[in-house]
């Protein structure tokens, strides 16, 4: 009979460990998933992880490697404070949304004028504020009424898309687009443009603004009271409040910080790699970097390394669709079985398996 | 000599670095109440948790009846006629009466039919429940009512009872007593367990005591002094804490009029408390568990925040102060429970010195911790409270409740409060980890700090306070001087039987004086 | 703007229909949080069950077969869900939300061939005599199968949490797992079937939604659903007939917005499209700010990880 034993204290050797079994063993089950989509398992697993940093179009991935990563730890490192006290912020990818519509709002309320010092600086506050705003709403409700920010930040999502809609097909729309939904392009707006800093890099600021999130992230958690209490609370809320912490004001910190990471997010996104506000603007960072958080163990330099796996599958994923006509939505499916090992795996850290020799009385 | 009807042979039951059981054996008899007798930790739950089928043993075997018996789940053993009422209560709080009977018993009947049952078995043996009351409405003696009859609905052989008396008041004790007597009489095999001598020797007709997982002594506990029995038990003479300091200064902390909510779902209001506590003196609020002890340490500590001047602090009004700002003000706390309020499980001591020490000890500069600060303040605490753990690095869990509780009330004392208050400082404790902790207490009030001790055990409240108050429905009776209080008094402050009809026999008085003579 | 084609009666047929697939998966749900276990996955394993369940009523012919697939699929989904948070001790919350991203990508995956294909019709049920009467007749007697049985449903899982033994044995665990572990139930039994009963009506409110509202597969066609069924479970104070009210109140919004939609009502399309949204949060709001008693009908137990020592 197997059974688990609580370990007197965690295992560290298991806590680093966990991911990266997390990681062989997707892979192993994906190839399975892909054999069975009639795919050499092989070749899928190698175009994904391999092809995009070391093969021969690797200079192209690169840039796109740091593209896709920015926002995903950038949303990452926000949403794992919350985690870590126990406030479940799952609507990122509705902050995410209002951050790009009011950072680009403010942007297209100056066109044409050309003054990037000011333009672009105010666009990025519109874009956090839009992004802290909109997580506020759970936060308030949360603190206010005591409702519960799980349900009410996702079903903020939902909204958020249809404002993001309303604004693509209506007050944001371009004067010049001939009728098509879709603002301006803000990449042909240079006082308004996210532009890569280094020619063909990938490397804008939106990267930047998540590597400077990675450090204070790390430095909040390790070295100041807010990052410590942060902690408490996500580890026993009673000893927490014991302490003096204020469990209200907590819920409001960690919705607010992680409402306006993604919501720079979005803004840089808008001004940078997509151009514009549309439709079809969010693709689920807002959700990918859930799995980012908790693959890179809530710690902001496991984000930092999660955040460029995850954005790995995406370009590898497209890789592998283009070239071996894998469908997109299996690295969808790839990526949420990453989660699904990891919390498996996770078990190790804390319990100890055992084996007994005898069997049940 | 007739045949035993429970007998225990060689039983063994060990755990990852301990050994919860070795080489345990006794027998018992029909119509006999048997006590095993012992310290915290002496293996004492373990051992019944194996009859019980909760546990299976490594080595060893049991008899029922003359027949071999090995429950491999509680079902076996109820099946068997093996009943227990726990420690801690195995009730469902927003279920009621007559589903939680339900839900312990094997073939319940129809829902109706067993609330009547209910009410004529809780009439016979003198416990009165309605089956139709919410648990989470009932008083703690009124759950371990339901928790009787569950186990009596059943007819059981043997009946476990697992310190049943740690959450009753004296008047309340004398009814249970009663109850289990006559059990005896109808032929039922009681195992009492139990650490507390006095009730053993007044209740029982024959007693095991196990330390350290062994049994240490097999006797007629009536036959032995309460000294005897301690040694076997404890193994040593115990060195009582010194005499209590006698000089009251002046008012250090006062409440006054305070009134509370709970924030609990089936939380105790507080009501219109008035409390003075004096500097060098040790106030003991007693009651029984559930009457707003959680709620009075939580408005003391800052935890629920009240009106300014419901709590002075001398001439300060602190009562909408935080747990932090009181703390810099040098009133501090000690929650009862220790892991999870007290601690944080999952972190370290360093943590969990930064956890109740970070203003009063200048831990946090500017919003940065210092840790190097949270380190020696946590290293001082183990040193000083004779702390037993690896280092400073271990995570609270990992701690035995005794180290643990030396930690918690010495990282408090070492930052030299003038007001502490503690809950149930030294609840689950085996006795040396208990003086040791009583001892600084003392020690803290003499050097003229106020101490307010919130506790169950009425005997620590008698040892250590100088004044004694009782927390009765979220309400705070007069102090009165220890000296010279009787156990019946104290039991009447407590709320007595707590609208109990007596069954047949003699009158309530009666036996509350009964109970007070039985008891030291 | 035309608001008399706005036919009340055909408004309250919609309304039973639209709704549900959200209250065969919140009454799931609610027998899964009664045993004291938070799925946030509800979203995950609809979506799951609607596409499993096209997918084999359209290679079978037979939405009945499609049904049953749809609810199977979605109950071994929420087994690995309920292995991972019960056996492997994972954090529910998490383990939720990696069931739902996940269940949305296999179902795309799935659903690859099988996108712009009409599925096999799945006849209403015509009660006999009933379904003649004039007005309620067609509203309320001539509805699908599956309409009915989602109100059995409701009648059962009552009865079941109120009247029998293994009902009061499933709530005893969700009060408290220490307890009823202690008498002898088994915590890990009894999770591991109310997950799996869970995660099947979720799956058969999916395939309710691809086979019978829709009907058609479209990626991500829960749209949010699953969530709504979890907030509705909150809103009906984990009581079986104040989940039905909720569900029929979510279900009477959307067919109404749609309604006032096809009506050109001068209100941005987006606004309405977002009113049952905006809607559940705000009657979350109000159930919610009652702080206590949310706390009296939570089973004390929810969300919290069991592990039986020795």
């Amino acid at each position: 009979m197997i059974r688990l034993e609580r370990r007197p204290a965690p295992s560290r050797a298991w806590a680093w460990a966990t991911p990266l079994l997390a990681v062989l063993a997707t892979m192993v089950a994906g190839g399975l998933l892909f054999a069975f989509l009639g795919k050499d398992p092989l070749l899928v697993i190698r175009t994904i992880f391999w092809d995009p940093i070391l093969g021969e179009f690797a200079f192209y991935y690169r840039g796109q490697l740091l593209v896709k990563a920015g926002p995903l730890i950038l949303i990452a490192i926000g949403l794992s404070l919350g985690f870590r006290a126990g406030v479940w912020n799952i609507g990122a990818e509705g902050q995410y949304i209002m951050g790009a519509i009011c950072g680009a709002a403010v942007g297209l309320a100056f066109y044409p004028l050309e003054a990037r010092w000011l333009i672009f600086p105010l666009m990025v506050l519109a874009g956090g504020l839009g992004g802290f705003l909109w997580a506020m709403i759970p936060g308030i409700l949360r603190t206010r009424f005591n409702t519960n920010e799980i349900l009410v930040s996702l079903l903020l999502v939902y909204v958020a898309e249809q404002i993001l809609a309303w604004m693509a097909l209506g007050p944001l729309r371009s004067p010049d687009g001939a009728g098509f939904p879709g603002s301006r392009n803000l990449r042909h707006y240079d006082s308004a443009a996210n532009h890569e800093l280094i020619s063909g890099s990938g490397m804008h600021w939106g990267l930047v603004a998540a590597f400077i999130a990675v450090i204070l992230g790390h430095v909040l958690l390790s070295r100041h009271i807010l990052g410590f209490n942060i902690r408490l609370a996500g580890a026993s809320p009673r000893a927490a409040r014991f302490a003096g912490v204020n469990p209200g004001l907590l819920v409001l910190t960690c919705l607010g910080v992680s409402g306006a990471l993604a919501g720079f997010a979005g803004l840089f996104e808008v001004a940078g790699p997509a151009g514009q506000i549309n439709i079809d603007f969010n693709v689920g960072y807002g959700f990918t970097a859930i799995i980012v958080a908790f693959l890179g163990r809530l710690h902001p330099v496991g984000i930092l390394l999660a955040g460029f796996l995850m954005a790995l599958t995406y370009i590898g994923g497209e890789a592998a669709q283009a070239t071996l006509g894998v469908p997109a939505a299996a690295i969808q499916a790839f990526q949420g079985m990453l989660l699904f090992f990891l919390l498996a795996l996770d078990v190790m850290t804390n319990y100890r398996v055992r084996i007994d020799a005898r069997a049940r009385a | 000599m007739s045949t035993p009807l429970l007998e225990v042979r060689g039983l063994r039951k060990a755990y990852p670095g301990v050994v919860a059981n070795d080489d345990v054996s006794f027998a018992a008899r029909r119509g006999e109440v048997h006590a095993l007798l012992g310290e915290n930790g002496a293996g004492k739950s373990t051992l019944v948790k194996t009859v019980y089928g909760l546990l299976r043993p490594d080595e060893g075997r049991m008899m029922l009846d003359g027949r071999d018996y090995a429950p491999a789940s509680p079902h076996d053993a109820r099946q068997a006629g093996v009943a227990m009422v726990f420690q801690h209560f195995s009730l469902f709080e927003a279920l009621d009466v007559a589903e939680n009977v339900a839900l312990g018993m094997e073939v319940p009947p129809p829902m109706r039919e067993l609330a009547t049952r209910i009410r004529d078995v809780s009439e016979t043996y003198g416990l009165p429940l309605d089956p139709n009351r919410l648990v989470g409405t009932l008083s703690a003696g009124e759950r371990q009512r339901v928790e009787i009859i569950r186990c009596l609905l059943q007819d059981p052989q043997v009946l476990i009872m697992d310190e049943p008396t740690s959450v009753l008041t004296p008047q309340e004790v004398a009814i249970l007593f009663e109850t289990l007597k006559r059990l005896r009489t109808e032929g039922k095999l009681i195992l009492y367990i139990s650490h507390k001598l006095e009730e053993i020797r007044a209740l029982c007709d024959w007693a095991t005591i196990l330390r350290h997982g062994r049994v240490t002594g097999s006797c007629d506990p009536r036959q032995k002094s309460a000294r005897e029995l301690a040694e076997t038990m404890v193994g040593s003479e115990l060195a009582l804490p010194a005499a209590k300091t006698r000089e009251p200064g002046e008012v250090a902390l006062s409440i006054a009029g305070l009134t509370a909510a709970s924030g609990a779902a089936f939380g105790t209001e507080l009501k219109d408390l008035f409390l003075e506590v004096r500097r060098g003196e040790i106030l003991g609020i007693g009651g029984v568990a559930g009457n707003g002890q959680d709620e009075l340490l939580a408005v003391l500590s800052g935890e629920s925040r009240s009106a300014p001047d419901s709590i002075m602090l001398g001439d300060l009004p602190i009562g909408s102060f935080g747990p932090n700002e009181r703390r810099a003000l040098g009133v501090l706390a000690a929650p009862e429970e220790r892991l999870g309020h007290a601690t944080a499980p999952d972190m370290n001591l360093i943590e969990n010195a930064a956890l109740s020490g970070r203003r009063r000890m200048g831990m946090v500069s500017r919003g940065f911790v210092n840790w190097g600060k949270a380190r020696a303040h946590a290293e001082h605490v183990i040193e000083q409270f004779d702390v037993r753990v690896p280092g400073a690095g271990s995570v609270a869990r990992s701690l035995s409740g005794g180290n643990l509780q030396k930690f918690v009330i010495g990282r408090e004392i070492l930052q030299q409060p003038d007001v502490l208050v503690v809950n149930q400082p030294t609840w689950g404790l085996d006795a040396a980890a208990a003086a040791a902790i009583r001892q600084s207490l003392l020690d803290l009030a003499g050097q003229g700090a106020a101490v307010i001790v919130i506790s169950q055990d009425l005997d620590e409240l008698m040892e250590i306070s100088t004044r004694f108050s009782a927390l009765n429905e979220g309400r705070l009776s007069k102090p009165r001087d220890t000296d010279g209080l009787t156990l019946e008094e104290i039991g009447l402050m407590l709320g007595g039987a707590h609208d109990l009809e007596i069954g047949q026999g003699l009158s309530a008085p009666d036996r509350a004086v009964e109970a007070g003579e039985t008891s030291p | 703007m035309d608001l008399g084609s706005i036919n009340p009666v055909l408004l309250i047929a919609a309304l039973l229909l639209a709704s549900t697939p959200i209250l065969l998966a919140a009454m799931g749900e609610l027998v899964v949080e009664k045993s004291g276990v938070l799925n946030l996955g509800v979203e995950g394993m609809m979506i799951v069950g609607a596409v499993s369940g096209f997918m084999a009523a359209v290679e079978s012919g037979s939405p009945t077969l499609g049904f049953l697939a749809a609810a199977a699929a979605a109950a071994v989904l929420a087994l690995l869900f309920g292995v991972l948070t019960q056996v492997l001790l994972s954090n529910q919350v998490a383990t939720g939300l990696g069931l739902t991203l996940f269940g949305l990508g296999i179902s795309s995956l799935m659903g690859q061939g099988y996108v712009g294909i009409r599925p096999p019709a799945s006849p209403r049920l015509e009660l006999p005599v009933l379904s003649e009467l004039p007005v309620v007749g067609p509203v309320l007697f001539s509805q699908h199968a599956l309409v009915y049985l989602s109100l059995a449903l409701v009648l059962g899982v009552w009865w079941y949490l109120r009247s029998t033994r293994s009902g009061l044995i499933l709530r005893a665990v969700g009060e408290s797992h220490e307890a009823a572990h202690a008498l002898g139930y088994s915590v890990l039994g009894t999770r591991l079937a109310a997950i799996a009963f869970g995660g099947a009506l979720a799956g058969l409110g999916g395939a309710c939604l691809s086979l019978v509202i829709v009907p058609q597969w479209t990626e991500g066609m829960t749209a949010g659903r699953g969530w709504i069924a979890l907030a509705i479970v909150v809103f009906g104070s984990w009581r079986a007939w104040r989940v039905l009210l909720g569900a029929y109140l979510f279900g009477g919004v959307s067919v109404l917005q749609l309604n006032l939609q096809a009506a050109g009502i001068a209100i941005p399309v987006e606004l309405l499209s977002m009113s049952p949204y905006l809607i559940t949060i705000l009657v979350l709001v109000v159930i919610s700010s009652d702080k206590r008693r949310a706390q009296v009908n939570a089973p004390n137990s929810l969300g919290r990880t069991f592990h039986a020592s020795g």
